[in-house]
C-alpha cells in the first residue's frame, strides 16, 4: 500500500483507497478514479509537482498534497494491458 | 432573456474538451447572443437553432462540467439552469448531452446526473471520428435501447460532420419528451433521498425535488439548501440521520453518488464499445517532448516568448495606424471648427481622442485572445499550467495564473478577461487583482522618456537598458507577496483542489478562435469602452475650463516679439495652469512633494488616472512645447533636463534630480492608472469593491514606494 505522491513515474497500481470527504477526491471521483480502478503515474512536473496521472483513458494533473490521501495497491493483480492513451 | 419567436429552449452541456463550443457555433451559426446570468460573472450564450425542419429553439451553452456537485460558480449556474431556478430563464424542454466519443464512461456520468433531473434528453458522442481513429465501434442503438430509447447520435462537429442528425435529434426529444433511464438507487439511499425530500419540503414549505434530494444529501456545498431556504438547524439533524443510513447500506454518503452511478454506466456500457485495430493518439508521444523535465520548460519558455513578443510586433502596425488614423481624423474636423473654440477642443480632444484611447487597446486585446484561444484548443493550456503550477500554488494562486500574468506586460485588459480561465474563484480573484502590476506597455513610454531624457545622458546607454529591465520588474516584485497575503489573510474562501484534465491535442478550429476573439473585443468595446469614453470627457473638461480670453492675452502682450508657436505653446500652459485640474494640482502638489514632484508633474499624474500614458503630453503642455509631444521628442528632454525648482528650498536645483526621475518611474510602475483596467475589474469581479480596492491600494503603494525611493536617492546622492 503506497500513496500515489510516492509512486514513481511509470508505475501502475490499483487504488485501495481514498477520502470522501475530501474536495479533490470527490473531484476524482466524478472523473471515474473509485476504489479498485487501475492508474498509472505518468510524470511529475518539471519542477517535481503536480502529478499527471492517467487511469480510466484520460490523463489528470493533481498536486502532491492532493495525492497523498490516495492509496495505491501496487503490487495488485493489475491487468497487463496499459489503459488506454487518450 | 427569453426569444419571442422560439418558444422551445435547449441545453447544450457537457465536459469539458469535448467540442462542445465547436457543436454550438455549428448549430446556432453565430447567431448568438452573450449576455450574464444575474449575480455571477459567468457569461450566458444563447443562439437561434434550426431544427432541420424550419422549427426554431432557443439553445443555450452552459458552461462545461464534469460533475453536478456544485463547486464553483459555473456549476452552480448549469444546476440553476437546468432545474429553471434562474431569474428571467425558462426551464429547458430538452437538454443535449455532449459526450466525447473516446471516453464513454466518463462523460456519461454527468450525462447520468442530468438523467436525475427529469428532461428529456439528446445524447450526441462528438469527436466521432477520432473514436473511429483510435479502432472504437460505438452501438448507438444498443446504447439508446439501455438508455431508455432517448436519441443517440455520432457526430464530428470540427469536421461539420452529424450536424442534420442532431438537429433532428433534437426536435425528436422535443417532441416525444422521452427521458433518460435514471440509476436505481440501493434501497437504503432511496429512503434516506425520500427523507431528506419530505423533511425539506415539510419545513420549507417549498417543493423539494428528487435531484435537490440527491444535492442535499450528496453535496457539502449547501448551495442547495440555501436556494430552498432549509436553515442549518433544520437540515442538520434530517441530513446526519439521512448520512448515517447511507452509511450503514455500506456506503460512504460522500462517495454514494459515484460509486451508485458509475456501476449503473457500466452495466449500460456492457458491449458497446468494441475495440478494434487502430492508432493510438499521439497525445502522449507529444507530452513525452512538450512535458520533459528540461526540454518542456525551454520549449515553454520559447513558445510563450515567441507568442507574447509577436503581440508586441503584431500589435504594434496597427496601433500606429490607429494613432496616426486618429490624428487625421482631429486635422481633418478641427480646422473648420476654428471659430468655436470650444467645440474643436471638446471634439478633438475630448470625444477623438477618448475614441482613440481605447481603439489603441484593440489590436493587443484582438491578437492576444487569438493567441489565448489557440492555446486553450490546442490544449496546450493545460500543459502550461501543469509546469507552471509550481511556481505559483506557493502564493496562493494556480499553474492557470501564468497566462493572465504574462499577458498583463502586453495589457491588463485582455488579461483581466482572460482570467476566467481560472475555475478556482480566489485563485481567479486573486490573479485578477495582481494583474494591474504587471508592466504593460503603456507604462512603456513613460520609462522611455525619463531613460532617454536622463538615465541615458547622465549614465550611459548601459544604465539605460537596466533600468527599462528594472522598472519591469518592479511590478512583479510586489505583485507576488500582494497574492500572497490576498489569498492567505484577506479572501476566506476555502482553495480549491487544483485537478485539472490534460486533454487530447488538437489542430484549433479557426472559426472557433475568431469568433471567440471577436466577442471578447466586442465586449471589451461595449463595456469597458464606454467608461474610458466618460473617463476621457471629464479630464478634459477639467483641463480645459474655465477659460478666460484675457490669458491668452496677457501671454501675448507679454512676449510681442516671440514666434507665433512659441507663443501658441506659452497659451496653452498657462490655460492649464489656471484650468481647474491646474488648480487642483497645485493644491495637491505638497501631498507629491514628498516624492519630488512640482505642480507640473503633479497635473501630469493626476491627468494620467485615466490612461498613464497620458502624462507624455501632458508634460508636453506644461512645459510649453506644445500639444503632441512624443517619448522621442527632443525639446520636451531639453525642457525637462532645464527645469529647476524656482522657490522652496529647493529653489535653482533640476526637478529632475535622479532621485525625481526614479521615484516618478516607480510611480507609474505601481500606481492604478488606467479607467479601462479599473472598469474590467469591476466588470469581472462582479462589483466595484475590488475595484475600488485596487484603486486605493495600488495608488497608496505607489505613493509609499516612490517615496522611500525618492528620499533613499536623494540622500546617497
Amino acid at each position: 500500500m503506497t500513496p500515489l505522491s510516492q509512486l514513481l513515474p511509470g508505475q501502475f497500481g490499483k487504488l485501495a483507497s481514498l477520502n470522501p470527504e475530501r474536495g479533490v477526491d470527490q473531484r476524482l471521483m466524478a472523473l471515474g478514479l473509485l476504489p479498485g480502478m487501475v492508474l498509472k503515474l505518468i510524470r511529475k512536473a518539471p519542477l517535481g509537482d503536480p502529478l499527471a496521472i492517467e487511469f480510466a483513458g484520460q490523463v489528470v494533473s493533481l498536486r502532491l498534497a492532493e495525492a497523498e490521501n490516495l492509496i495505491v495497491d501496487v503490487s495488485a493483480d493489475c491487468p497487463i494491458q496499459r489503459p488506454r492513451q487518450p | 432573456m427569453s426569444t419571442p419567436e422560439a418558444g422551445l429552449l435547449v441545453a447544450l452541456v457537457g465536459n469539458p474538451n469535448t467540442g462542445k463550443s465547436t457543436l454550438f457555433n455549428a448549430l446556432t451559426g453565430l447567431r448568438q447572443r452573450v449576455g450574464n446570468y444575474p449575480g455571477v460573472t459567468v457569461a450566458r450564450k444563447s443562439g437561434t437553432c434550426d431544427l432541420g425542419d424550419g422549427q426554431k429553439v432557443e439553445l443555450v451553452d452552459l458552461p462545461g462540467l464534469y460533475s453536478l456537485a456544485a463547486a464553483s460558480p459555473d456549476e452552480q449556474v448549469v444546476i440553476d439552469a437546468l432545474s429553471g431556478n434562474i431569474a428571467g430563464d425558462r426551464r429547458p424542454d430538452a437538454v443535449v448531452l455532449v459526450v466525447d466519443s473516446t471516453n464513454l464512461l466518463r462523460n456519461l456520468f454527468l450525462a447520468s446526473q442530468v438523467a436525475e433531473l427529469g428532461r428529456p434528453v439528446v445524447i450526441v458522442l462528438n469527436q466521432a471520428d477520432v473514436a473511429k481513429e483510435q479502432g472504437l465501434r460505438i452501438d448507438i442503438d444498443l446504447l439508446s435501447r439501455r438508455l431508455g430509447g432517448v436519441p443517440v447520435v455520432l457526430s464530428s462537429a470540427w469536421k461539420g460532420e452529424g450536424i442534420l442528425d442532431v438537429r433532428r435529434a433534437i426536435a425528436s426529444a422535443v417532441a416525444k419528451q422521452t427521458p433518460m433511464k435514471r440509476v436505481v438507487w440501493p434501497t437504503n439511499i432511496a429512503a434516506a433521498l425520500t427523507d431528506v425530500a419530505t423533511a425539506a419540503a415539510t419545513d420549507t414549505g417549498k417543493q423539494v425535488s428528487e435531484a435537490d434530494a440527491q444535492r442535499l444529501l450528496f453535496d457539502t456545498n449547501p448551495s442547495t439548501a440555501d436556494r430552498l431556504g432549509w436553515t442549518v438547524t433544520q437540515r442538520d439533524k434530517t441530513l446526519r440521520s439521512a448520512r448515517d443510513r447511507v452509511r450503514n447500506s455500506g456506503y460512504n454518503p460522500m462517495a454514494a453518488e459515484p460509486l451508485v452511478h458509475y456501476a449503473h454506466l457500466r452495466t449500460v456500457l456492457e458491449g458497446v464499445v468494441t475495440e478494434g485495430a487502430g492508432k493510438a493518439g499521439r497525445s502522449a508521444a507529444v507530452d513525452r517532448l512538450l512535458l520533459h523535465r528540461f526540454l518542456g520548460p525551454v520549449l515553454f519558455l520559447g513558445i510563450m516568448l515567441g507568442f507574447f513578443g509577436s503581440v508586441f510586433w503584431l500589435a504594434k502596425f496597427p496601433m500606429a495606424w490607429i494613432q496616426s488614423g486618429v490624428d487625421w481624423t482631429k486635422t481633418v474636423v478641427a480646422p473648420p471648427l476654428d471659430a468655436y473654440p470650444m467645440l474643436q477642443s471638446l471634439l478633438a480632444d475630448g470625444i477623438i481622442g477618448g475614441v482613440g484611447a481605447f481603439l489603441v487597446f484593440l489590436p493587443q486585446i484582438l491578437i492576444l485572445f487569438l493567441f489565448i484561444g489557440i492555446l486553450e484548443d490546442s490544449g496546450y493550456m493545460a500543459r502550461a499550467a501543469f509546469i507552471m503550477d509550481r511556481l505559483f500554488s506557493w502564493c496562493g494562486l494556480n499553474g492557470k495564473s501564468f497566462v493572465p500574468l504574462l499577458s498583463g506586460f502586453a495589457c491588463a485588459i485582455p488579461s483581466l478577461l482572460s482570467t476566467r480561465t481560472i475555475e478556482d474563484p480566489k485563485a481567479r480573484l486573486a490573479t485578477a487583482f495582481v494583474v494591474p502590476f504587471m508592466s504593460c506597455s503603456a507604462r512603456f513610454p513613460v520609462y522611455a522618456l525619463m531613460c532617454a531624457a536622463f538615465i541615458g545622458p547622465l549614465y550611459g546607454p548601459g544604465w539605460e537598458s537596466v533600468v527599462m529591465v528594472g522598472m519591469h520588474c518592479v511590478g512583479l516584485l510586489f505583485a507576488v507577496p500582494t497574492a500572497f497575503v490576498l489569498t492567505r489573510l484577506v479572501l476566506k474562501v476555502k482553495p480549491q483542489p487544483f485537478v485539472l484534465e490534460l486533454p487530447r491535442y488538437q489542430m484549433p478550429k479557426p472559426r472557433d478562435v475568431l469568433w471567440r476573439m471577436w466577442q471578447n473585443a466586442a465586449e471589451f468595446v461595449s463595456k469597458a469602452g464606454t467608461v474610458i469614453f466618460a473617463i476621457t470627457i471629464i479630464v478634459w473638461a477639467l483641463s480645459y475650463f474655465p477659460r478666460d480670453a484675457s490669458v491668452a492675452e496677457r501671454i501675448k502682450a507679454a512676449n510681442p516679439a516671440a514666434a507665433e508657436e512659441v507663443v501658441k505653446a506659452k497659451v496653452q500652459a498657462a490655460y492649464v495652469e489656471q484650468s481647474y485640474m491646474g488648480r487642483f494640482g497645485k493644491a495637491v502638489q505638497p501631498i507629491f512633494d514628498p516624492l519630488g514632484f512640482d505642480w507640473k508633474i503633479t497635473v501630469g499624474v493626476l491627468a494620467s488616472f485615466p490612461a498613464r500614458e497620458v502624462i507624455v503630453s501632458t508634460l508636453g503642455v506644461t512645459y510649453s512645447v506644445g500639444e503632441g509631444a512624443k517619448a522621442d521628442s527632443q525639446h520636451l528632454r531639453q525642457a525637462m533636463q532645464n527645469a529647476k525648482w524656482s522657490e522652496g528650498p529647493r529653489a535653482g536645483t533640476p526637478i529632475f534630480s535622479l532621485a525625481a526621475v526614479l521615484a516618478l518611474m516607480v510611480f507609474f510602475a505601481l500606481c492604478s492608472q488606467c479607467g479601462p483596467t479599473i472598469a474590467t475589474l469591476a466588470q469581472e469581479t462582479g462589483g466595484w469593491k475590488w475595484a475600488a480596492g485596487s484603486f486605493v491600494y495600488m495608488t497608496a503603494l505607489a505613493w509609499i514606494v516612490a517615496t522611500l525611493v525618492y528620499q533613499v536617492v536623494i540622500r546617497l546622492s
